[in-house]
C-alpha cells in the first residue's frame, strides 16, 4: 500500500434540525487500491452516513462537515459545478440498498445507463448504448438484450440490484461504494450479488467500501473490516482476525450475539441496552453504558483511536491489547 | 406474576398429546388483475395446498424465499383472511365453524406480532394503553388491565415507572418489539405466531429478544408459530421446520434432521446459501441459479425443478407428494429422489446433507 486511494482524516458529521445530532465523529480511515473494506456496523451507527458524505450527498444547508477527505490526490471537500458532477459516479460510485428506488421507474435499465455514461463522457448514443449493454452482461443478467429494454419494475430484486450495479460500474469508477447492497434480498440471491462484487472487484481491481450489518455478508467480500459505533470508528482489523481475535468489547459482543448453530439450546450472549442517542452522546466512550468491563476512566475519557501496522483500536480496557499481538 | 389470569393460561380443551393446531390442505388464490381484454383470469397461489401440525409447547419455524407463502399461510391461520379451502383444528376444535363468541375466543388464544414493530402499534395510545387495550376489549375491568399491562412491560423489560406513559415514536425497535410481544401476552394466549418478528432488529437487540421469547416459552408453556428468513434464528428457537417454496411444503421434520440430514435439494441449497463467517471458507459458487419463480405460472411437476441441480425428466411429469422419509420418523420430504419407485435415476442413492 503506498499511496492510498482514499484518505479519511477527522471526519466529523453534524446533522442541524430540530436538534444537533453527531453522526459522524473524527473517522479516520484509508483505503488502498484494489482493496475491499467492510463497514459494520448497527443502525444509527454511522456507516450509511460515512458513504453518503464521501459522495457529498447530503443537504449542504443542514449538514456541518469537518475534517479531510482526499481520493487520489483531490480534494472531495472543495469539489464544484462540474468537477463534482465528474467526481459523482466517474471516479466514485455507489450501489445503493433499494434498487427499486434508486431507478427512476418511468426509463428503461439500458436507458439509465447510456445516459449515465454519456453524463460522463462525450461519447456518440450508439456506442453508449453499445456499452450499457455490454455492462449487463458483465453483470451476468440472462438475456441482456431483452433486459435493455425493461423498466425497473419488470426485473425480480436480484436483477434490479444487478442492473444497479452495472449502472454504478458504467463509467468505470476507481471506488465504488456499496451500501448494505444485499440486505433487502433473500439469503439465495444475495450470495449470488456477493460472488458477483468480488468477481467484478478483482476483474476491475477497483477499491471497495461495502457497508453491512451482517457480520457474515462482511466476511464474504471484504479484505478488511472496520467497526462502527455512535459515529466512531472503534476497531479496525484483517478480516480473518477480526472474527477470530475481536479486540474490543462491542465487536466480541457483536460476534457473541450472532446466532450460529452452536447456540442451540442455551441462551444468546446478547449486549445489553440499545445504541446511544446521536443527539446526547456520553462524554466518555460511547459503548461504556452497555460495556462488561467499563471503569471510571470510560465513563470519563473518550479512548483514541491508536493504530499499529494494519490495526486500529479505541478502547480503554480491550480485550486482547494491540501490543500482545504485534 | 400475582394476577391469577396471568398465573393460569386459557385451559387446554384436547389434552396434551392433541397437537395445538392442525392445518389440512390449507389454500389461498389472489386474483391478478387481468388486462382488460378479456384474457383467462390469472391467479397468484399463495399457498397451495399445506398440510402441517404444531404440537403443544413447541416452536415450529417456516422457512422459505420471499414470495414463498409463509406470511400468507400465518394470516390464514389467525384468520386475518379468509382461506379459500382447507380446514383448520385448534386445540381439538374446527375453527371454521367458529363464529360470534367462540370466534372471540379463538382470537384471545391466538395472537401474532408483526415485522414493523412501529406500525403495529397505535401511534396515538401510549404504550400501557395499548398492552391493556386488548384485555379491555375482552371484558377485563379497565384498572385492572392497566395493572396488568405494567406487569406485563416489566416482564418483557420494560421498566414500568418509567416507560408505561410513553408513545410508540419514543422508543427504539428493539422496545417497541417488546411491547407487540407484551401486548401478544396480554391475551394469556396458547399460540403466538411470530411474523418475521426479529428480521428488523440490529444484531445486538435481536438477541436480546430472541432470549425473551425463549423464556417466555418456557414460563407460560407457550407454542410458536416462528416464520423467518433466517436460518440461523429458526435453527435456535426451533423444534421443527417446515421448509416452503411458491405456496408449497416441500419438507418438514425435526430441527436436527432438516439442518443435518435433508431429503431436499432445495432445503439444501437453502443452508449452504448462509454465509460461512470464516474468511478461510468463502463460498466459492452460488448454491441456486436466479430468483424464485413466478408464483402466477408456477413449473409443471416439482416447482421446484428449474432451479433444481439434480432435476430429471420424471421431475417434470409428476409433482412428488409430500413423504416420510424412510428410518426418520416425523421426517417428510417432497422430492422424487427419496422414492425408488419414482423412475429417477438417482432414487433411492444416499442424500449426503
Amino acid at each position: 500500500m503506498t499511496t492510498p486511494l482514499l484518505t479519511v482524516r477527522d471526519l466529523s458529521v453534524q446533522f442541524h434540525g430540530n436538534r444537533v445530532a453527531s453522526a459522524l465523529n473524527q473517522v479516520s480511515f484509508e483505503l488502498g487500491q484494489d482493496e475491499v473494506l467492510g463497514l459494520l456496523g448497527e443502525s444509527g451507527s454511522g456507516k450509511s452516513v460515512t458513504l453518503r458524505t464521501l459522495l457529498r450527498l447530503h443537504p449542504a444547508r443542514s449538514t456541518r462537515i469537518q475534517g479531510e477527505i482526499r481520493v487520489g490526490g483531490q480534494d472531495v471537500l472543495a469539489l464544484k459545478g462540474r468537477a463534482l458532477d465528474l467526481y459523482r459516479g466517474g471516479t466514485v460510485s455507489m450501489v445503493f440498498q433499494e434498487p427499486g428506488l434508486a431507478f427512476d421507474p418511468v426509463y428503461t435499465i439500458g436507458r439509465q445507463i447510456t445516459e449515465a455514461i454519456r453524463a460522463h463522457e462525450s461519447i456518440d448514443a450508439r456506442s453508449a448504448a453499445a456499452r450499457a449493454l455490454q455492462m449487463l452482461e458483465m453483470v451476468q443478467i440472462p438475456q441482456a438484450r431483452r433486459r435493455f429494454d425493461a423498466y425497473p419494475h419488470e426485473l425480480s430484486g436480484g436483477m434490479r440490484q444487478r442492473a444497479m450495479i452495472a449502472l454504478a460500474l458504467a463509467c468505470k469508477p476507481k471506488l465504488l461504494l456499496a451500501d448494505e447492497p444485499t440486505t433487502a434480498l433473500d439469503a439465495t440471491v444475495q450470495i449470488q450479488i456477493l460472488l458477483l462484487l468480488r468477481e467484478l472487484q478483482r476483474e476491475t481491481g477497483m477499491s471497495v467500501i461495502f457497508v453491512t450489518h451482517d457480520i457474515g455478508a462482511a466476511v464474504e467480500v471484504a479484505d478488511r473490516i472496520a467497526v462502527m459505533y455512535a459515529g466512531r470508528i472503534v476497531e479496525q482489523q484483517p478480516v480473518d482476525r477480526i472474527v477470530h481475535t475481536p479486540r474490543h468489547p462491542y465487536t466480541e459482543g457483536l460476534l457473541a450475539a450472532t446466532v450460529g448453530p452452536e447456540h442451540r439450546g442455551q441462551p444468546l450472549r446478547a449486549i445489553p441496552g440499545s445504541p446511544p442517542d446521536l443527539a446526547a452522546l456520553p462524554p466518555g466512550c460511547s459503548f461504556a453504558p452497555r460495556c462488561a468491563y467499563v471503569s471510571e476512566q470510560c465513563r470519563r475519557d473518550r479512548p483514541p483511536l491508536l493504530a499499529a501496522d494494519d490495526q486500529a483500536l479505541a478502547c480503554w480496557h480491550p480485550v486482547r491489547g494491540l501490543v500482545e499481538a504485534a | 406474576m400475582n394476577t391469577p389470569s396471568q398465573a393460569s393460561p386459557a385451559p387446554e380443551r384436547g389434552g396434551r398429546p392433541q397437537p395445538l393446531l392442525v392445518v389440512r390442505d390449507l389454500k389461498k388464490h389472489f386474483p391478478v388483475r387481468d388486462s382488460g381484454f378479456g384474457g383467462p383470469r390469472k391467479f397468484v397461489h399463495a399457498v397451495d395446498g399445506v398440510n402441517f401440525s404444531v404440537p403443544k409447547g413447541k416452536t415450529l419455524g417456516i422457512v422459505g424465499e420471499s414470495g414463498c407463502g409463509k406470511s400468507t399461510t400465518a394470516r390464514l391461520v389467525a384468520r386475518l383472511m379468509p382461506a379459500d379451502a382447507g380446514s383448520l383444528i385448534f386445540d381439538g376444535e374446527g375453527v371454521a365453524e367458529f363464529r360470534g363468541l367462540h370466534l372471540k375466543e379463538f382470537r384471545r388464544k391466538l395472537q401474532m406480532v408483526f415485522q414493523d414493530s412501529f406500525a403495529s402499534l397505535n401511534p396515538r395510545l401510549t404504550i400501557a394503553e395499548t398492552v391493556a387495550y386488548g384485555p379491555r376489549v375482552h371484558g377485563t375491568p379497565a384498572a385492572k388491565a392497566m395493572q396488568q399491562a405494567r406487569e406485563l412491560l416489566d416482564r418483557v423489560g420494560l421498566d414500568a415507572a418509567n416507560f408505561a406513559n410513553r408513545y410508540p415514536h419514543e422508543l427504539s425497535g428493539g422496545q417497541r418489539q417488546r411491547v407487540n410481544i407484551a401486548r401478544a401476552l396480554a391475551y394469556d394466549p396458547q399460540l403466538v405466531i411470530l411474523d418475521e418478528a426479529v428480521a428488523a432488529l440490529d444484531k445486538s437487540v435481536q438477541a436480546q429478544v430472541l432470549n425473551l421469547l425463549q423464556e417466555l416459552k418456557a414460563e407460560r408453556g407457550l407454542t410458536y408459530l416462528f416464520i423467518s428468513h433466517d436460518l440461523h434464528v429458526v435453527h435456535y428457537l426451533s423444534d421443527y421446520v417446515m421448509v416452503m417454496y411458491l405456496g408449497q411444503v416441500i419438507e418438514t421434520g425435526p430441527v436436527e434432521r432438516i439442518y443435518g440430514h435433508t431429503a431436499h435439494p432445495y432445503t439444501r441449497a437453502l443452508l449452504s446459501a448462509v454465509p460461512s463467517m470464516d474468511p478461510a471458507r468463502r463460498t466459492e459458487a452460488s448454491p441456486l441459479a436466479g430468483d424464485p419463480p413466478n408464483p402466477i405460472n408456477p413449473p409443471s411437476g416439482c416447482r421446484f425443478r428449474d432451479r433444481c441441480p439434480r432435476a430429471h425428466a420424471v421431475c417434470a411429469d409428476r409433482a412428488p407428494e409430500l413423504a416420510a422419509i424412510h428410518g426418520a420418523p416425523e421426517h417428510f420430504a417432497a422430492c422424487h429422489l427419496n422414492d425408488t419407485a419414482s423412475g429417477h435415476p438417482d432414487a433411492g442413492q444416499e442424500f449426503s446433507a
